[in-house]
């Protein structure tokens, strides 16, 4: 592809005190392609995701997106991507039409545009008829569905999306992806997942990059990895490239409040 | 100013939607207006101090404001995590507006809540000596509302933990309380004490209602809201420091 990449990852590197998170990480991702980032617990995948969206500065290297320095130039940046975080980011004490329109507010979208993206999204992803309903009444895949819409309600040239499919189920996981699908396919809008299901990133992911231990281990199609490992199934090939010993990720704070909010969301 | 303004709004209405949390936060403000009103009411009377629930009202109000506003530090500890903080801070817009918008719309919560309670203490047999003045006294209660989100804003951007919110509760806000002569004169406290009282920001909250709505004050009512102005700067500044300084 001769385009300019929309991001671009140089040799960045980012620690916490003693551990390296992510250890001298280089990629490119295309305009219009869907890249899936794949890699164990703890190989670096959120924490590339938030320097990308300007939550976390690189220890070094440098990052890119759309031409711009996440790093030097935030808002910028900020304008062009929506994101859906691995943690949801509603708030569920609102309507589905006043998250889609404060989030339109925060991004200086003007209201008649605003609100005729919000009624398109809200029907392109089979919210509408829910639209004034509180979103702590919604089911998982539909406040899912409905943090995708509002992502993309500024128009984003990039999507992020972090484990989206997380704790779904395969009818919501199978919808979400024709979704997004259609989309990137409508719009021409970039798509940034992570997930850890290898058969969702082996039918919507044009292109695929495998981290693990904070390093690329490789890049390609599914196809190139599957020939790359000398297997025949990505899942396959994903085991071949990181291994098969578990990760255990020490417990942090948030991990803690992640088990207590699960069950006080019952 | 929009952002502003959408932040605030949405603080509202969650307050105005949460009908349950409204009742129920009317519990312990009603448990020491019931209890204490009237259980230290003829002993406050033999000192020859007057109605105790005269003198205790504006105490029980500053309270509410209190707690109301810190709460909202504790919704935001929750918030970063699993809410909708995440989505403000991704946003093409500067952290001051969002922190302002917030702190604003906790504040505005906060001050609702006090005028609930003031209702309250109005059935229960509170009087304001002048119903001119209780325009003014809400002022106070904004200031008071003001500075406690600030800081409630600033400890949210700080702690990352709920049990660190305990410690807050325990060894901030009950002392803020206690401390504020919401439920105690001033006068003739043992010197300890006493200066405790000055550096507590409440104290002079709690004075400046009380100055207005019954016409006792320790301190003065102008000096009161001098010190709330100057705080609340403070607190703000303090807050928004902290904010800034927040990572996801």
């Amino acid at each position: 592809m001769s385009d300019h990449p929309i991001i671009r990852v140089q040799h960045v590197v980012k620690s916490f005190g003693k551990v390296t998170a992510v250890n001298d990480v280089s990629f490119d991702v295309h305009p219009g392609e869907i890249f899936a980032f794949l890699g164990p617990n703890g190989a670096g995948k959120t924490t590339t995701i938030k320097m990308l969206t300007t939550l976390l500065h690189p220890t070094s290297g440098a990052l890119e997106l759309d031409g711009l320095d996440p790093t030097t130039h935030a808002t910028e940046v900020r304008r062009r991507f929506g994101v859906v975080f691995q943690d949801p980011s509603l708030d569920s004490e609102l309507t589905a039409w006043e998250n889609m329109d404060i989030h339109g507010v925060l991004y200086h979208v003007p209201r008649q545009i605003r609100r005729e993206r919000a009624e398109t999204l809200l029907k392109m992803f089979e919210l509408w008829d829910r639209h004034t309903d509180l979103v702590k009444t919604f089911s998982g895949g539909m406040k899912r569905r409905l943090e995708i819409a509002r992502g993309l309600l500024h128009t984003p040239k990039v999507l992020f999306l972090d484990e989206p499919t997380l704790g779904l189920d395969p009818q919501s996981r199978n919808q979400m992806w024709t979704l997004v699908r259609n989309l990137n396919k409508a719009e021409g809008v970039t798509v940034f997942l992570t997930t850890h299901y290898m058969d969702e990133a082996d039918r919507v992911a044009d292109r695929i990059a495998v981290i693990d231990h904070g390093r690329i281990v490789a890049t390609g199609s599914s196809a190139e990895l599957k020939q790359q490992t000398g297997t025949d199934s990505l899942e396959a090939a994903f085991l071949q490239l990181t291994g098969t010993t578990i990760r255990d990720e020490s417990a942090t704070a948030a991990d803690q409040m992640r088990q207590v909010s699960r069950v006080w969301r019952r | 100013m929009s952002v502003i303004y959408v932040l605030w709004l949405r603080e509202v209405k969650k307050y105005l939607r949460s009908r349950v949390q409204i009742v129920a936060s009317l519990g312990s403000p009603l448990m020491y207006l019931g209890v204490l009103g009237f259980g230290l009411g003829p002993v406050f009377q033999r000192a020859g101090e007057g109605k105790y629930l005269q003198f205790m009202a504006p105490g029980v109000i500053g309270m509410t404001v209190l707690f109301t506003a810190m709460f909202s530090g504790i919704a935001m500890l929750w918030d970063r995590q699993f809410g909708f903080l995440k989505e403000t801070l991704v946003a093409p817009v500067p952290r001051l507006l969002i922190m302002i918008g917030r702190t604003l719309g906790g504040a505005t919560v906060a001050v609702l809540q006090g005028a609930l309670i003031f209702v309250v203490t109005l059935i229960a047999g509170f009087r304001p000596e002048s119903l001119l003045a209780v325009p003014l006294a809400f002022l106070v209660i904004a200031l008071i509302a003001v500075i406690f989100s600030a800081l409630a804003t600033a400890i949210g951007s700080s702690i990352k933990e709920m049990q660190g919110f305990q410690m807050v509760m325990n060894f901030l806000v009950m002392p803020l309380f206690f401390l504020s002569g919401a439920i105690y004169p001033l006068d003739g406290l043992p010197r300890v004490l006493a200066a405790l009282t000055r550096i507590d920001p409440l104290t002079y909250g709690v004075d400046g209602v009380r100055g207005l709505l019954t016409g006792r004050t320790h301190f003065g009512v102008g000096l009161d809201v001098a010190v709330l102005l100057g705080v609340g700067v403070l607190f703000v500044i303090f807050g928004a420091w902290r904010f800034s300084k927040l990572e996801a």
